[in-house]
């Protein structure tokens, strides 16, 4: 508790000084290369002969994902309250990876939490990471995937607390990270806000983001809450709701407990947390960000979710009409626009937040099709 | 009301002894083994056992009680049967029983519906490591009104407001954790524990007793001279575990250290 109370006070802190924020902008603009650009997907358009598709490109940040985001400006609250290395967890390796850039780049030791099933989903980020001068951590216990990679880094965290920051990687977790990390993420919806101003003159009617802890997700609706714009987060439907084999919290799951916040989580009557199933390791996780469930339950977002399939065939598509390979975590919204876009009118607008991109799925993908690299 | 933990602190006092504070996973190898295993404490001379139950994200827990957490989940262990696994116990053994359970299981099973049945079966006390007093105002007043001890924890980082609001909250025993970090770390005996039990000691008269990272019989005595009470875990565990025929000749040793 001290170390989180310190934590809110130096964020806060950070809010209002102009340094930090000066240093964080410039950062922003010359290191992790924003804004990113809010890209028309002419062909994917065409293709689906509905709305308007716009890609927020996250991708094209640096390291590769929307993660750098939160990263950055953890290690600079880090840096300002004095801690010497930083720690974090990481499922599908974009988090591990970028927090292990921004320590490199403010000088802090770094160690990563993955899960041994992740490493081996996600081995070209595991030597990322190490590239950049991380020490990983295989975790391998529970179901050896995210949850437990945040288990044993909360773990480290009590123990070292006092040299050490905790880079919670999403919108979850003990206040004030569901808040910092939102704060965060927000430049990217007030990005899009000007950028879809700009092309189409007012602002889109969709909004689309994929959910794991739901990071990315919050980082493009804040801005346009008080908006009329629908919004729509995707989960993770696996094999499908039915199999048990999914990471839909909405779908399966009921009101929890879990790793210091009450979200929606999926657990068995008894209380224990059970086991999930994603073919993105970074939407394979039990529990969602708490801003989530209240943005559902008073119906200002809406939630559904994509199968493994769905996300599959969402990643060939856009790879063929655009050009763009994307992360499967943001391949499942793009599996709910393949859904959207054909039953809406030509002149509405969809934005999607492409989180990430899809270089580090490539091999996991090449083997679920059976192709040998 | 003065609670069975209390007087049981309270006797200790008057002879001069520190409570032994033995803690096992309920269902790890077995329930039945368990049974056994808390009679066995209780012969060896234990004063409280603390009965720790399964859950599939111990976050508070070292490796060794991790596992052995794993082991009682496979065996079909819940917080449910750990509830019914005391009253079964109290049938031949009325040593005091302190539950150690994460919330969530407590959450699932309803907080007023836990107390209850948990009071009915003769627990006399509840910890739960990711429960801060913070968030626990309806669980302790409940707890009060029950007449369940809630026992919670502090660390060496505890500032001097966190300490006074534990004091307050905590009854039974204040329950000290020796370092920052999780279960079954190596215990540094230089000095910090004493200073900062005798800070505690300055604002209340209620029971400390010191667990985490305490396993040899040395660390067990050099424990016990500066507190109330010294709780060990993962040690007993993994001796239960590895080497169950010598567990009886460990939990003597202990007991004759902690004095």
């Amino acid at each position: 508790m001290p170390a989180l109370k310190e934590l809110e006070k130096a964020f806060f802190h950070s809010k209002k000084d102009r340094d930090f924020q000066g240093k964080l902008e410039h950062l922003q603009k010359t290191y992790i290369g924003r804004p990113t650009p809010l890209y028309f997907a002419s062909r994917l358009t065409e293709h689906l002969g509905g709305a308007k598709i716009y890609l927020k490109r996250e991708d094209l940040a640096h390291t590769g994902a929307h993660k750098i985001n939160n990263a950055v400006g953890q290690v600079l609250v880090a840096e300002n309250i004095g801690k010497k290395r930083v720690i974090a967890e990481t499922g599908a390796g974009q988090h591990g990876v970028a927090t292990a850039t921004a320590a490199a780049l403010a000088g802090l030791e770094c160690e990563i939490y993955m899960g041994s099933e992740d490493m081996k989903r996600q081995a070209l980020n595991v030597f990322r990471m190490r590239l950049l001068g991380a020490k990983v951590t295989e975790v391998a216990t529970g179901s050896r995937t995210l949850k437990d990679a945040i288990n044993e880094a909360l773990r480290d965290w009590t123990t070292n607390v006092r040299s050490t920051h905790y880079v919670l990687g999403t919108v979850f977790g003990p206040h004030p990270f569901p808040l910092m990390v939102r704060d965060f993420q927000s430049v990217i919806g007030r990005e899009t806000k000007r950028q879809i101003i700009d092309a189409e003159g007012g602002l889109p009617d969709y909004l689309i983001a994929c959910v794991g802890g739901g990071s990315n997700a919050m980082g493009l609706f804040y801005e346009f809450l008080n908006e009329n714009i629908k919004m729509i987060g995707v989960e993770a439907g696996g094999r499908g709701i039915e199999t048990g084999e999914h990471a839909a919290r909405f779908a399966g799951g009921s009101i929890g407990v879990f790793q210091g916040c009450m979200s929606y989580l999926l657990q068995d009557d008894d209380g224990n947390v059970l086991g999930t199933h994603s073919v993105s390791a970074g939407l394979d996780y039990a529990s969602i960000g708490p801003e989530h469930p209240y943005l559902r339950d008073t119906g200002r977002v809406r939630y559904t979710y994509a199968t493994d399939d769905e996300a599959l065939s969402a990643f060939e598509l856009l790879s063929r009409t655009e050009g763009i390979i994307p992360a499967l975590e943001s391949a499942h919204a793009l599996a709910e626009v393949v859904k959207l876009a054909p039953g809406l009118s030509k002149d509405e607008v969809i934005v999607i937040n492409l989180s990430g991109r899809g270089d580090k799925d490539v091999q996991h993908v090449a083997r679920i099709k059976g192709i040998d690299l | 009301m003065i609670s069975k933990i209390e007087k049981t602190f309270k006797k200790l006092k008057k002879e001069g002894r520190k409570a032994f504070i033995p803690y096992i996973m309920a269902g790890d190898p077995s329930l039945d083994k368990t049974k056994e295993v808390v009679l066995l404490l209780e012969e060896c001379g234990a004063d409280i056992v603390e009965l720790g139950v399964p859950f599939s994200d111990p976050l508070a827990d070292g490796p060794t009680i991790q596992r052995s957490s794993e082991r009682a989940l496979k065996n079909g262990v819940t917080l449910r049967k750990a509830i019914s696994h005391v009253k079964d116990i109290r049938q031949m053994s009325q040593i005091p029983i302190v539950l150690m359970t994460y919330f969530n299981p407590v959450f699932k099973y309803g907080v007023e519906n836990f107390i209850k049945n948990a009071k009915i079966a003769g627990v006399d006390g509840v910890i739960i490591p990711d429960l801060p007093p913070d968030e626990a105002e309806d669980f302790i007043k409940l707890s009060r009104e029950a007449a369940l001890d809630t026992i919670f924890l502090l660390a060496p980082t505890s500032t001097e407001d966190r300490i006074k609001k534990i004091i307050k909250v905590s009854k039974g025993f204040i329950y000290y954790v020796s370092i920052t970090g999780i279960t079954g770390t190596t215990l540094l005996l230089d000095g910090s524990m004493e200073v900062l039990i005798s800070k505690i000691k300055r604002y209340t008269d209620k029971p400390v007793a010191v667990g985490f990272g305490v396993s040899t019989p040395e660390e067990a005595s050099a424990v016990a001279r500066v507190s109330d009470g010294v709780i060990v875990g993962s040690a007993i565990v993994k001796k239960l575990y590895e080497s169950p025929d010598e567990l009886k000749r460990y939990i003597l040793s202990l007991r004759e250290a902690i004095k």
